[in-house]
């Protein structure tokens, strides 16, 4: 039995009459059934209702797939109504991931051919919708056809097809060159518009289609001002202004066209001019076309004053109430302010007025655009300004503001002070959004700037009183107070008001922040930092300070607990180094702050394993290296050097250049000629037993300088030899300086030592060379 | 370009999509949820503009009916405020009273 299908409207009817979801989903599933069943049974004349209704309810959100292969055969059908049901299905339900859709390309290519307009005009609608690429280059040539027929409504959709095909497939533009200069001449709109796109398509792919399309600036001048020259004209007029879609494609192509191009520019010159004066602007279509001039006029080669008059321009929408034109406005200013940045300093103050405005997305643009107008003329006005707005500004702008005016204070700031005191308002309003150097950048700042110590402290700490919670602010505050604290108990400063710091209200301040729950574990570091250096710089006794360091030496915090042991340390049993350590920092290259903190908490360190400070080892280093240089291979070692060499640990030793220790091996000459003499001396270091130093001396008594002076030296397979380079090469006469070079033997097997020893020099105007062998090795260099 | 054309009613639910470019099903849906509850959330005194993503969202609302169109960064915005009006318009024209039957 046949069950009279339903109608769309029906069926429309039916779903919205359903009160709930799920009687919703009743019935479309029962109609879904139907339709199902009347596919397979294939009754041609209801085919298309069938599928109507299926279209419907796909655009509900219900699986339609089963439907494409109708799709198809309601194409393919002779009858105009199956054709739009099914191409129009074909759009919604076929796209190029499914197989099926290739199968439509001959039934377009037959509609395309037809002639009758409607179809054809269904045909590409179709095409430029899900047109993949194989359809597009089988198809191609039949739409290229369609562009010059006659009929605007199918030479409009022909080229719509020839924007979606470029596309898709850029290779295929040439074929689209040579109409488009034909269809420039249209009278119709819609085809105008269209063919404006396909040009704009074209010229942003290709470049030689841009060179080709340069020529066809002229035209493009003369339809742009005949739309804006002619009158009212009823078909085309929006709110006064003769087709605003229009003009706005053709300003846009101009601008294309324009870019990077001089004659092109020129010739739009005038253009722009006209139109940007004589457009309407009361209503929001002559304001679109106004933007779209001033796109173009900043994008191409244009004439200076045009530029001014384009600034001018958006200076104006500023002043318009309606809150789109000023976001455009913002919007575009922020474009221009790099490469016209006098011009939109004249509007400066109305930028500063939209700050205030309650809409989010234009006050983050006037944000963006007021830092970036601000210069070092206007830099004090313009940081009040934003500072008051940093106060109202919504959170999510707050970082930005503040990491702003911290870059401007940077770049412009006229004084040190007044630097310092615009980071110290900043960092006290908004002083947890801003970012995390600015602590860095402040203590160099206020380091650096030594007039303004007394005064940094003061205005640090009486900020600090008031509240610890912002953090960049308390760990600057306690870093001045620590490294200033002298300057703060002093009493007058004449910058600031007379303040009256006892030193307990200091520590009890500095204790607060440490024991404040709100503090980070940063921010305790710097403040028993500062507590410790307080402990130098106060003249009261340390008691409390001691107190509290103690404390903390079984605080949770791995980081707290180890600087508080280190400078319980530093009480106990280093107090005569206490105050070196603690000194006034000096100051420290750029991002070096961290740097100095970890080396004041290493030289702590240090003092802790109980080893002598660096500072006295590296002269007596210095000394030992001038022994080796100077006199002949003496058998007593430096006494100095004594005792940094009793049973502390080497590795803080391990300098070029060992120093050796004390050894009793004598010495041995092994060569003598003419006045040239050779010596060796032996050292075997304590802690290396399998290592032999041997230090070869030359001295030259005779009354000639030996010149050229090279020894190499030979030992056994078993034993390393490394030869350190030589004091030099010349062993002046009578006595003078000698010349001393290092051999390391590396005597692992303790074999019995041989050295074998080649000499070649000059002396006396004769080359000699020697080679011998050393006889009379003491035992103790090689057991 | 533009990339998308949505037509939402003032509770959320989408009357009208067309999509441009190939979106995934789901992912539309999830877009469409974003978009509408941005624009939902604008109060009258603000701007019709909003940057979302990388589109910007222009909107317009008629009654019970919010269109919004996203485009890509070389549309001109405001031609497209003034496009959604006059495709508005053209529907009130051609089905008399569009906007107080969806």
């Amino acid at each position: 039995m046949v069950v009279p299908s339903s109608k769309l409207q029906d069926l429309i009817e039916e779903i919205r009459g359903a009160k709930t979801q799920a009687q919703e989903r009743e019935v479309i599933q029962k109609e879904c059934a139907h339709i199902r069943a009347s596919f397979r049974d294939g009754d041609p004349l209801h085919r298309h209702r069938q599928l109507a209704k299926l279209l419907y309810v796909h655009m509900l959100g219900y699986p339609a797939h089963f439907g494409q292969m109708e799709c198809l055969k309601l194409i393919a059908s002779p009858r105009f109504t199956d054709k739009r049901v099914g191409y129009l299905g074909a759009m919604l339900l076929l796209d190029e991931r499914q197989d099926a859709h290739l199968l439509i390309t001959n039934s377009i290519k037959n509609d395309l051919s037809q002639g009758i307009q409607a179809v054809q005009g269904l045909a590409l609608c179709t095409l430029s919708t899900v047109g993949s690429a194989e359809m597009c280059r089988d198809l191609a040539t039949e739409v290229e056809k369609l562009l010059l027929q006659p009929g605007p409504y199918v030479r409009k959709k022909a080229v719509l097809t020839a924007v979606h095909i470029i596309r898709k497939v850029p290779e295929l533009s040439n074929i689209f060159l040579p109409p488009c200069a034909q269809l420039l001449h249209e009278r119709h709109h819609g085809v105008l518009l269209g063919t404006i796109t396909l040009i704009t398509e074209l010229c942003e792919r290709s470049p030689a289609a841009l060179k080709h399309f340069r020529k066809v600036v002229p035209q493009l001048v003369q339809i742009l001002w005949t739309l804006v020259t002619t009158g009212y004209s009823t078909e085309h007029s929006i709110s006064g202004v003769s087709d605003p879609f229009l003009q706005v494609q053709i300003l846009r192509l101009l601008r294309i066209l324009g870019r990077n191009h001089e004659e092109s520019s020129e010739t739009m010159n005038d253009l722009l001019a006209q139109v940007a004066t004589n457009t309407d602007t009361s209503r929001n279509a002559g304001n679109a076309v106004l933007f779209e001039t001033v796109l173009t006029i900043m994008d191409i080669r244009s004439v200076a004053g045009l530029r001014v008059l384009a600034v001018n321009i958006l200076g104006r929408f500023l002043l318009n109430s309606d809150k789109n034109i000023r976001y455009v406005a913002l919007t575009s200013l922020l474009r221009v302010v790099q490469s016209d940045h006098s011009a939109v300093q004249r509007h400066r103050p109305t930028v500063v007025e939209c700050l205030r405005e309650p809409d989010a997305s234009l006050s983050r643009r006037a944000l963006e655009l007021s830092l970036a107008l601000v210069n070092s003329s206007n830099v004090r006005a313009m940081t009040q300004e934003l500072q008051s707005f940093l106060e109202s500004c919504p959170p999510d702008l707050r970082s930005d503001c503040a990491s702003g005016i911290l870059l401007a204070a940077e770049r412009f700031a006229p004084t040190k002070r007044w630097h310092i005191d615009t980071i110290l308002r900043v960092l006290t309003m908004a002083g947890t959004h801003v970012r995390d150097d600015a602590v860095a950048n402040l203590t160099q700042l206020i380091g650096g700037a030594q007039e303004l110590h007394a005064y940094s402290v003061r205005r640090l700490y009486s900020a600090l009183a008031e509240d610890i919670s912002q953090q960049p602010l308390v760990q600057v505050a306690a870093w001045c107070i620590g490294e200033y604290g002298d300057l703060l108990l002093e009493g007058s400063c004449e910058e600031t008001e007379p303040l009256q710091v006892e030193e307990e209200e200091v520590l009890a301040l500095l204790e607060k922040v440490l024991q404040s729950h709100m503090s980070l574990p940063a921010t305790r570091g710097y403040a028993l930092t500062a507590l410790m250096k307080l402990s130098t710089r106060l003249r009261g006794d340390n008691n409390r300070i001691r107190q509290v360091v103690s404390v903390y030496g079984s605080c949770l915090d791995v980081e707290l607990q180890q600087r508080a042991v280190e400078y319980n340390a530093l009480f106990q049993k280093y107090d005569y180094m206490r105050a070196a350590i603690l000194e006034k920092m000096p100051l420290v290259e750029r991002g070096g702050t961290q740097d100095e903190e970890a080396k004041e908490s290493k030289e702590a360190q240090h003092s802790e394993a109980a080893v002598i400070p660096t500072e006295p080892q590296t002269s007596k280093l210095l000394d030992l290296l001038d022994l080796l240089d100077g006199t002949s291979g003496a058998a007593q070692p430096p006494p100095p050097l004594e005792p940094s060499s009793e049973g502390t640990s080497v590795h803080l030793l391990d300098l070029p250049c060992v120093s050796p220790a004390p050894a009793s091996i004598p010495n041995l000459k092994v060569f003598e000629r003419e006045g040239l003499q050779l010596t060796l001396s032996f050292v075997r270091p304590p802690g290396t037993p399998a290592l032999l130093l041997i230090m070869v001396t030359a001295i030259n008594t005779s009354e000639a300088d030996v010149t050229h002076f090279v020894c190499q030296a030979a030992v056994p397979k078993s034993f390393q030899l490394q030869l350190q380079a030589p004091s030099g090469d010349t062993v002046p006469a009578q006595g003078g300086l000698p010349m001393t070079q290092l051999l390391r033997i590396l005597n692992p097997k303790k074999a019995p030592l041989r050295l074998k020893l080649r000499l070649t020099y000059n002396h006396f105007g004769q080359s000699v060379q020697e080679i011998f062998e050393v006889n009379n090795l003491p035992v103790e260099t090689w057991q | 370009m533009i990339k998308f054309f949505l037509m939402v009613n003032k509770q959320g639910q989408t009357r009208l999509s067309k999509y441009y470019e190939h979106v995934e099903i789901n992912k539309r849906t999830l877009l469409e949820t974003e978009v509408i509850k941005s624009c939902l959330s604008r109060s009258n005194e603000q701007c019709s503009f909003i940057e979302f993503k990388d589109f910007k969202l222009i909107y317009r609302q008629y009654a019970a009916l919010f269109i919004v169109v996203g485009v890509n960064d070389t549309e001109n915005e405001m031609a497209i405020y003034e496009f959604i009006h006059n495709f508005v318009e053209v529907l009130d024209e051609y089905f008399s009273r569009v906007v107080n039957n969806v």
